[in-house]
């Protein structure tokens, strides 16, 4: 019974086809709307996601400075108030993971006939766990080349391929940086972009100790820029802010109520904050094309009530030959679910298909879920059901008389 | 004695109009046997199209009793009323009723859809009957493929399927002209002679003589019924059949 009457609702939409693919458009667009907002949506997430794992979890950063010159307070960072003493300090305190102290600048370097200006960092072996940053070739330097301070580079992505191109491997190479001569001990792993798009793998690490007596000078021996703190876990996050306010006051000689000669930054805030505004972003398009979604089932159920007037004749001799009210609204009920749910396979395909389009053209990461497949067809099937009912219930209560004498 | 298929007592049939309640039928009594072949006669208004409604069970009288096939249905609830329409009675229309996007053999199988029966049994039965009224070759046409009097043949298959007591038929050859009259009448003698009871709605005299007999309706009322003066004398009609 069920069959035949499956059986019944495809006739029955093939027998006005221009009107069943319109009406199906409706479904179609909506559904293809929701995948690929949701591919586009979740793309987007998981491209800030990545950056957050790029940058590495549950981070601080202690900048030096402001540094205050009669009342005029200039940019933080200027003022040589941060040391490696304070950085070895902070690797006391308790939920503390690891520390690296970071001094920075920009360099020109020279490899052959190739040069290029890039960042210099200059920071300790701890520096690349805080960072979750690996190598792709070589190796990295250490404790021992922090302490006589050698001169070995490891060079990002980007500085590899503008001075070494594709043929050369860079690593045991020479390249000069500001005139001194540096070993490339290894490559490091490309990061991408930061969530600002600064490219991460323009840039070459070396030992702090290099970078500070051998590159930029120091106006304080062992002076640094920033110290990047990484905590144990999430929940450790509070209590080390907690504990790097109070040590380097402590160390600094702050008075309570007076102005910290340092600030403590909470990256993963800052990046959470991103990825919230990304999933609110997703939610929004989301909720757009729902919209339509909307619109589409609106636009069957107008169909269905035009389709029960003018089959009229036909529920009158279904129901005079035997057709309980519930036969009735069961067919009606079927051509609407069938009717979404064709338009929903269409559109899963045009919105798959349009996701694959805006991933080649515009090189934004999309992601195609089944889930996301299998949230629009149940949203589908139950629009179905949900614009369906009303028109199949009013085909149902038809009174017999009247609908054999419908013309 | 005869076992009765249709009994109907004391039937009253109102409309409501802006006006009030305008009655259609007035006490009418009327007992059909089993095998019988009764043509219900009357001009327009008087009724009897209203009465074949409520014999057919697509409407419900007002007041009064009507038990049909051992069943008071007057009273009873839709669905087993559907169930009553599907397996009870068959019935031929004036205009035959098709589905017009479906084939003969769907049209004529389409009662046992929603009788539950599968469809290798359906599509057996249907092609059954409609070799039997002479269609067996078009089982795969539409019904605007085939001739009025065919489409009539096929309704009148359809309303076999289910093998019911009772065939009701409200002009069936209204829109046919008077040789497939003819033929569509002596199908409806044939089917008469294998002992199923038919009630046939006509204004024409000519139609009507092929039944045993003439019941007539005038303003809501009974005024001649060929079978006895009295709505119900079972041992006239016994002489009738013979």
């Amino acid at each position: 019974m069920f069959s035949a009457m499956l059986g019944e609702a495809w006739h029955a939409m093939g027998a006005n086809r221009l009107r069943t693919f319109l009406t199906m458009l409706g479904m179609v667009i909506g559904v293809g709307a929701v995948v690929l907002m949701m591919a586009i949506g979740q793309g987007a997430e998981a491209s800030v996601k990545r950056s957050i794992n790029a940058m590495g979890s549950n981070l601080f950063v202690v900048l030096s400075g402001p540094p205050n010159m009669g009342g005029a307070r200039s940019a933080t960072g200027n003022a040589p108030s941060l040391n490696v003493r304070d950085a070895d300090a902070i690797t006391e305190l308790d939920g503390v993971l690891a520390v690296a102290a970071v001094t920075m600048g920009k360099a020109q370097i020279v490899f052959g006939s190739n040069n290029w200006n890039t960042d210099i960092i200059g920071t300790t072996p701890g520096y690349f766990d805080v960072r979750s940053w690996d190598l792709s070739d070589g190796y990295t330097f250490s404790d021992s080349d922090i302490r006589s301070a050698t001169r070995v580079a490891l060079i990002g992505k980007t500085v590899a391929d503008n001075i070494f191109g594709e043929d050369i491997n860079p690593i045991g190479k020479t390249i000069r940086i500001q005139q001194s001569p540096f070993v490339v001990l290894g490559v490091l792993n490309s990061k991408g972009q930061t969530l600002d798009g600064r490219d991460q793998d323009d840039t070459i690490i070396v030992p702090l100790t290099t970078a500070q007596r051998k590159l930029f000078g120091n106006q304080l021996p062992g002076s640094v820029r920033q110290i990047i703190v990484q905590a144990e876990s999430d929940k450790a996050m509070a209590m080390v802010e907690e504990g790097l306010n109070g040590l380097l006051n402590q160390r600094h000689n702050i008075r309570e109520g007076a102005d910290s000669d340092f600030s403590v930054r909470n990256l993963t805030a800052i990046a959470n904050s991103a990825a919230e505004t990304t999933r609110t972003m997703s939610l929004l398009l989301g909720a757009i094309a729902s919209v339509s979604l909307l619109v589409g089932g609106i636009g069957i159920m107008n169909i269905m009530l035009v389709s029960v007037t003018e089959r009229t004749r036909e529920i009158g001799i279904r129901m005079a030959i035997g057709a309980r009210q519930r036969d009735i609204l069961l067919q009606f009920l079927l051509e609407a679910i069938v009717i979404s749910i064709v338009g929903c396979l269409i559109g899963i395909g045009i919105g798959v298909a349009g996701a694959i389009l805006v991933s080649t053209f515009t090189q934004a990461e999309v992601i195609i879920s089944t889930d996301s497949m299998l949230i629009a067809f149940s949203v589908a099937a139950s629009i179905g059901v949900f614009f369906g009912f009303y028109p199949a219930r009013k085909a149902a209560k038809l009174n017999p008389i009247d609908a054999l004498r419908y013309q | 004695m005869q076992t009765s298929v249709i009994e109907v007592s004391h039937l009253y049939k109102d409309y409501q109009t802006a006006a009030g309640p305008f009655p259609v039928l007035k006490d009418v009594n009327l007992r059909i046997d089993s095998g019988d072949y009764v043509a219900i006669m009357g001009p327009s208004g008087s009724g009897k199209s209203t009465f074949m409604n409520i014999l057919g069970c697509l409407d419900k009288p007002s007041k009064g009793q009507y038990v049909l096939d051992g069943h008071p249905v007057a009273n009873m609830e839709d669905n087993a009323v559907a169930g009553v329409r599907n397996k009870t009675i068959g019935f031929v229309f004036q205009g035959f009723n098709l589905l017009s996007r479906s084939s003969l053999l769907d049209n004529v199988a389409l009662p046992l859809v929603y009788s539950g029966i599968d469809k290798v049994e359906r599509h057996q039965r249907a092609k059954v009957l409609l070799e039997k009224v002479g269609l067996g070759k078009h089982i795969h046409s539409r019904p605007n493929q085939i001739s009025g009097g065919q489409q009539q043949r096929v309704a009148i298959a359809r309303a076999l399927v289910n093998n019911p007591r009772l065939i009701l038929a409200d002009e069936p050859t209204g829109n046919l002209d008077s040789v497939t009259s003819e033929e569509i009448m002596a199908l409806f003698g044939d089917l008469n002679q294998e002992g199923i009871t038919i009630v046939l709605v006509t204004h024409e005299t000519d139609i009507a003589e092929h039944a045993k007999r003439q019941v007539r309706f005038l303003d809501g009322k009974i005024v001649q019924d060929t079978a006895s003066g009295a709505a119900n004398s079972s041992d006239i009609q016994e002489t009738h059949h013979v």
